[in-house]
């Protein structure tokens, strides 16, 4: 550390000189342009989008052999993609969703990755959500949902966590999806719900964020799974939120987007994974404002019983509701952080124009950044919204209000619309 | 095991004499699957067979040297590497060749969560036969990429499990030594110091700790990590922190420093001010000198509300951040 040492630039400081140089250069053209190309540099290509979409539906190169164990993955990522841009696929390409992913239900619950694969946690929930994206009776009724509880309990580690799959790993991604597909479908209970509180509370960090596993550093990824799962169990108010919201806060770099750890490059992914966690603290105020007016509480392992029981310790919760009442609540201020920089991220820089979204300039399009890319724009989008019946005021949309994607329920990443199909049948059956 | 140079005169399986008794068998998509995949010719014949043996729950060794093919193919299949777990155990396979075969999958791939759930599996198996091994094999992958996420998940695993403590500061100290701003050293250097059993433990360690981590911010101001790391040291214990003459000297040094790098030491400072920080008057001189001109040449008397101000100014994308934080003062 002595200075001549620091003369010479660290691995981390080339990197991201470079990533930022290359991102600068982006916003001084886009700077120098009058207005209109301006806009129009900002367009959402919405066509080619679909294009890219509706191809990967119908046929994927070799290379996707990679993503064999994936498949549900790449229905979800495509078909939400299609549903944030307000499209609809035709009703034969829906029917042939459904079908395949019944192939890919195993007898005794859950969804693999592709047809005769063991089930997994990760590709369940990728198979749910795109089944409740796809909508109508005949897909929401293909969810075994006895079989799928039955799988849930196998994959519960007795010590509270989940596993992906049977003898599979434990981490915060498996308690995610777990949760959020047994929430979904109604079928959440105390059995699924017992402990998974104290796993998630051990993985967060001296950061502020989440990690994958207890001892593990501070992530984009896990850290909205952590949260949106302690979110779903009631027992959120355990986490130190003003450390996590102070984090997430850091997480926004000067190219304007979300990076996934502290010093690490940024990534159009992380418009999600991070800007979904602002959108989720957006109904945690009260929580947070708690905290803050007792300066210990949520720091260290001084959590009481108190504290354990939950927001409302009163009155039993309805575990199945969280999710619904969630929505329901109106967010309480602006968002705390850079929507419109954001936005122009995700435009400028994550966008191909041929189509599909990527991490950063220089990489190439992918399904996965196309989703999640898009999935953080549509959260900026309508992250000052009132309340969820008001359209965003075009100052909120950065470039044309033909940008204006559909929105989405912050806590499972579906759009809005067909959550609310699937909570009422899910509700009824 | 074949070797890969072997693929251009691969010989089909189903020309094969020691699977001539199989009847491979295809994947169900359906009659008109979604997101198909045009698999090569060799990727379908390898699933076809594996998925025979799979079904038949055949645990041979000539089962065992497929799922090595089909991993080859696509290390991302679960299934197939859970089954081959099952065959190992079924053959008493020797492990420490199972534990190169994982690293040869990993040089070309180290990001998959399947291999290093294996890894996992098998030195848990070798136990405390397997520490320095695991330790120089994680080792190995940090070289290539030192904030590879599985790597170090890995190599905390093995510490919990196996040991090997005794040279982990020294490891983190050298990573930190060659890039300063790794923050995945950084985490690895607050779990040993929190966790490993010859260490005494966060408070035992955090005058020294302290110390390091000051001298990393002073070298480098806008280094989000040592920053972090400087407050983690305090977890539980923010009495401590707040009254601790190092925390706000720090600030005060960076602050004074006149370089433009000094949100951090504002924003720790802001923390520090709303746990209950009474601040000395060169901390207060310090942060007017900071404010732009003419805009409110009188002191407020509420120096974190400066601090806030300050910070919306010098630190645009969180403005938000730091309006909010201003709004829940209490003054």
């Amino acid at each position: 550390m002595d200075s001549s040492a620091s003369q010479t630039p660290t691995v981390s400081q080339r990197d991201q000189w470079m990533v930022e140089h290359r991102i600068f250069q982006i916003y001084d053209f886009f700077g120098g342009l009058p207005r209109k190309a301006q806009s129009a540099m900002l367009e959402l290509q919405r066509e080619n989008h679909m294009e890219y979409l509706i191809k990967g539906l119908k046929r994927l190169e070799p290379s996707f052999s990679v993503l064999d164990a994936n498949r549900p993955w790449l229905c979800y990522w495509i078909l939400h993609s299609i549903a944030l841009l307000g499209e609809c696929v035709e009703p034969e390409l829906e029917d042939n969703v459904v079908d395949f992913l019944s192939h890919c239900q195993d007898p005794n619950g859950g969804y693999g990755g592709g047809p005769g694969q063991m089930p997994h946690l990760a590709t369940t929930y990728a198979a749910v959500n795109a089944l409740i994206t796809v909508g109508g009776e005949r897909s929401l009724s293909s969810i075994n949902r006895e079989k799928l509880y039955m799988f849930l309990r196998r994959m519960k580690d007795p010590s509270g966590p989940f596993r992906m799959h049977d003898a599979g790993e434990i981490d915060v991604r498996a308690c995610y999806t777990a949760i959020s597909v047994a929430s979904f479908l109604n079928i959440l209970d105390n059995e699924l719900v017992q402990n998974v509180g104290d796993y998630i509370v051990r993985c967060q960090t001296y950061e502020g964020g989440i990690a994958g596993e207890p001892g593990a550093e501070a992530h984009g990824g896990y850290t909205f799974c952590g949260f949106a799962t302690m979110i779903l169990i009631n027992e959120a108010n355990r986490l130190d939120l003003a450390g996590l919201l102070d984090w997430v806060a850091f997480r926004q770099g000067k190219e304007c987007g979300f990076q996934g750890r502290t010093n690490k490059l940024i990534d159009s992914c992380y418009s999600f994974w991070q800007g979904g966690v602002f959108a989720l603290l957006q109904r945690f105020h009260s929580t947070l404002d708690e905290q803050l007016a007792l300066p210990h509480s949520g720091e260290g392992d001084c959590t009481n019983d108190s504290q354990k029981t939950g927001l409302n310790a009163s009155c039993p919760v309805n575990l199945n509701s969280i999710g619904y009442n969630f929505i329901k609540q109106p967010a309480e201020t602006e968002p705390l952080f850079h929507s419109l920089a954001l936005q122009q991220y995700i435009l400028l820089c994550g966008q191909d124009i041929e189509g599909g979204m990527r991490d950063k300039p220089g990489k190439g399009r992918d399904y996965y950044h196309t989703c999640y890319s898009l999935s953080g724009l549509s959260g900026c989008q309508y992250s000052s919204a009132e309340d969820e019946d008001s359209p965003p005021l075009p100052s909120a949309v950065m470039g044309p209000y033909s940008n204006l994607l559909e929105p989405i329920h912050p806590l499972f990443n579906v759009v809005l619309e067909k959550y609310y199909e699937a909570h009422e049948f899910f509700a009824m059956s | 095991m074949d070797s890969d140079e072997g693929n251009a005169q691969r010989v089909p399986l189903s020309q094969r004499p020691d699977w001539s008794d199989v009847t491979p068998v295809p994947q169900d998509d359906g009659p008109n699957p979604v997101v198909p995949i045009a698999y090569k010719e060799e990727f379908v014949e390898t699933m076809n067979y594996f998925r025979a043996v799979y079904l038949a729950d055949e645990r041979s060794p000539r089962a065992l040297w497929l799922t090595a093919e089909a991993i080859r193919l696509n290390a991302g299949n679960y299934t197939v590497w859970h089954f081959r777990r099952l065959i190992l155990e079924a053959l008493d396979g020797d492990l420490h060749d199972e534990l190169g075969f994982t690293e040869n999958i990993a040089k070309s791939n180290s990001k998959n969560y399947q291999i290093w759930h294996h890894r996992r599996w098998v030195a848990e198996k070798l136990g405390t036969d397997a520490t320095s091994k695991e330790l120089e094999f994680t080792k190995k992958i940090l070289t290539l990429d030192a904030k590879n996420y599985h790597a170090w998940s890995h190599r905390q695993w093995v510490l919990q499990a196996l040991g090997g403590w005794d040279d982990e500061l020294h490891y983190c100290w050298q990573l930190l030594e060659e890039d300063i701003f790794n923050n995945s050293a950084w985490n690895q250097r607050y779990f040993v110091i929190t966790t490993s059993p010859l260490l005494g433990g966060l408070e035992a360690m955090r005058e020294s700790e302290v110390s390091y981590s000051v001298e990393a911010i002073v070298a480098h101001p806008e280094n989000e990590s040592p920053w972090r790391y400087l407050r983690g040291l305090y977890k539980g214990d923010i009495e401590s922190w707040v009254n601790d003459p190092q925390v706000s000297s720090v600030c005060l040094k960076v602050l004074s420093a006149k370089n433009n790098n000094f949100t951090f030491a504002l924003s720790t400072l802001l923390d520090l001010l709303c746990h209950g920080l009474q601040p000395s008057q060169e901390l207060r001189d310090v942060v007017d000198a900071l404010k732009a001109s003419g805009e409110n040449d009188q002191p407020d008397p509420d120096l974190a509300k400066t601090v806030c101000w300050i910070l919306e100014s010098v630190d645009p994308m969180r403005a938000n951040y730091w309006k909010w934080r201003k709004s829940k003062l209490i003054s």
